[in-house]
């Protein structure tokens, strides 16, 4: 049967398939389903030589032996051998994130600390600044941020998040992370352009772990209650079972949760800790990009890229009002035009009407025919029930409602514009 | 009569008459089936022609008929039910149903003992 991939992007071992039917690859030769996700991490397109060329050996997160001792489906992901799904299957684990608390292993992004010789905080959060439009400056200790890199035209080199730290010894410490496929080409930019003051200390050894859903704070409050009174965004030290943890209040689901970065030779015990919870079922990275493609977000190589502006992607909300009036960022001059007088085109959502789902890459046209943008993300939405996308149209298109046509073999399928998210965003909010 | 395609379809000869679906084995390498395109019945295909479509929550495969002839029949359950794929793959969840062209073309497929092999 096999064949079609759902992604276009040639250069990721993430579009290698576990089996490969025509190829005759393996011994086990099974259809070529390319179930390879497409979360984070996914090499963008003009990515430079980063983690995960083809043919490298691929690395193994601290987790890898739980995976395997779970059954989980494992997949080639921008280096690492990763977990797509785990015996219960894609489906089950995103509803189940979205009911309960999904346990991920996300060890493959890049994390790293940005620490000023000074030990002055300014001086961290203005290098910083420098290379992304975020208004670090003004972050409080524990607060984080979503932010991108970008390049001199405005385009985006990597989204990231951006924590000051909250112990108080480390306060003038930002801890950033990657996505995967991009943390090397990241981590050189950053070394290139840091002044000598500021150093970049790879979190090399350690491994990131993401709880997910509406039981995650009752899960994780079992262990530290405090984690009870944070708010989204933000990030406390922890120690658990004699493990440091940095614990942030964010994910990529949509839901609340956690993410907790922790050293790797802890990474075994905490994680069998939270699955031993009854709310707590282990769920892959092909569950990652369902849950977030509803949430409506963004997904690097993808949706966005070198070519995307900020503004373009719907991401000018991670432009600080101070540093859009001092116009002090990368491709500041495209950005700030497109501010004023609208992107030539827009990210958005899109709803097919029937049940087909249309995958990145498929044209979008306008209701006279003409082509107008192209689906960046596509699949199937569990929580949803039916096909959802995302994707670039001309603005003049753009407006939720309008009736758009999506060229899927070869025939047109009707869908429309829709507001993002598909479904909407559970983030603990509270006034800190 | 029964055999297996390199594709991982089945193809199930009655008379005339050829059953076409995927194989459990295909199915547990998909994943959860959320839609299914079906050929148009009447249409005459090819050996080797892409005449369906299966797609699970990452991924879309073509399904390739597996010798020549005429759709006669479609599996008309898997518009409203594609997870019958995976409950039943080789019992309720076929795809079309073909009248076999030239019947020697299932020569050179698989029997059972060989896609188990394979497969193995």
């Amino acid at each position: 049967m096999p064949n079609t991939e759902p992604k276009t992007d040639k250069t990721t071992p993430a579009e290698a398939a576990p089996l490969r039917g025509r190829e005759g690859q393996g011994a086990g030769a099974g259809p070529r389903v390319s179930a390879a996700p497409s979360e984070s991490g996914g090499e963008g397109k003009g990515a430079g030589p980063g983690a995960g060329a083809v043919g490298a050996p691929l690395l193994r997160t601290p987790l890898y032996d739980q995976h395997i001792a779970l059954g989980a489906k494992m997949v080639p992901f921008a280096g690492y051998e990763m977990p797509v799904s785990y015996s219960s299957g894609i489906l089950k684990e995103h509803l189940h994130t979205r009911k309960a608390a999904g346990l991920f292993d996300v060890s493959h992004m890049g994390q790293a600390y940005l620490t000023p010789a000074d030990g002055r905080f300014e001086t961290a959060a203005r290098a910083l600044e420098a290379l992304a439009p975020g208004d670090f400056l003004s972050l409080a200790p524990g607060r984080q941020r979503y932010s991108l890199l970008l390049n001199d035209e405005g385009g985006i080199l990597d989204d990231f998040m951006v924590t000051r730290l909250a112990d108080e010894g480390r306060a003038h410490t930002l801890y950033l992370v990657v996505n995967a496929a991009r943390k090397a080409h990241d981590f050189a930019l950053l070394k290139e352009h840091l002044p000598a003051a500021v150093r970049l200390e790879e979190g090399e050894g350690r491994a990131l772990l993401a709880l997910q859903g509406p039981a995650a704070a009752s899960v994780l409050g079992r262990f530290s209650p405090e984690v009870a009174e944070m708010a989204f965004m933000t990030s406390v030290e922890l120690v658990v079972d004699g493990a440091r943890l940095h614990v942030s209040r964010s994910g990529y689901t949509g839901e609340d949760g956690f993410e907790l970065s922790l050293p790797a030779a802890s990474a075994p015990a905490l994680w069998q800790k939270l699955l031993a919870e009854p709310e707590v079922a282990p769920v892959g990275l092909g569950a990652r990009d369902s849950l977030r493609l509803e949430a409506g977000l963004c997904l690097y190589g993808h949706d966005i890229d070198e070519t995307t502006s900020p503004i373009e992607a719907g991401l000018g909300w991670t432009i600080g009002k101070r540093r859009r009036e001092a116009g002090d960022f990368p491709g500041a001059e495209r950005i700030l035009r497109e501010l004023a007088e609208g992107p030539p085109r827009k990210r958005v959502g899109i709803r097919p009407e029937g049940r087909a789902p249309a995958r990145e890459g498929a044209k979008v046209l306008s209701g006279e025919g003409d082509e107008i943008g192209v689906i960046t993300s596509g699949g199937y939405g569990p929580t949803v029930g039916g096909p959802i996308a995302m994707g670039y149209v001309e603005s003049a298109h753009a407006a939720p409602g309008t009736a758009v046509s999506l060229l899927v073999r070869g025939r047109r399928l009707p869908a429309r514009v829709v507001a993002l998210p598909f479904v909407p965003h559970r983030y603990v909010r509270r006034k800190t | 009569m029964e055999r297996y395609t390199e594709e991982h379809e089945y193809i199930r000869l009655e008379g005339d008459v050829a059953t076409v679906g995927i194989t459990d084995h295909a199915q547990e390498q998909l994943g959860d089936v959320v839609f299914v395109e079906l050929p148009e019945i009447g249409k005459t295909v090819a050996k080797g022609d892409e005449v369906a479509v299966v797609e699970s929550v990452k991924a879309a495969s073509e399904v390739y008929a597996p010798v020549s002839g005429e759709i006669v029949e479609v599996n008309e359950a898997l518009s409203d039910n594609p997870g019958l794929v995976n409950e039943d793959a080789e019992g309720e969840g076929w795809f079309f149903k073909l009248k076999v062209a030239d019947k020697s073309e299932l020569d050179g497929l698989m029997d059972r003992a060989a896609y188990d092999a394979m497969i193995a």
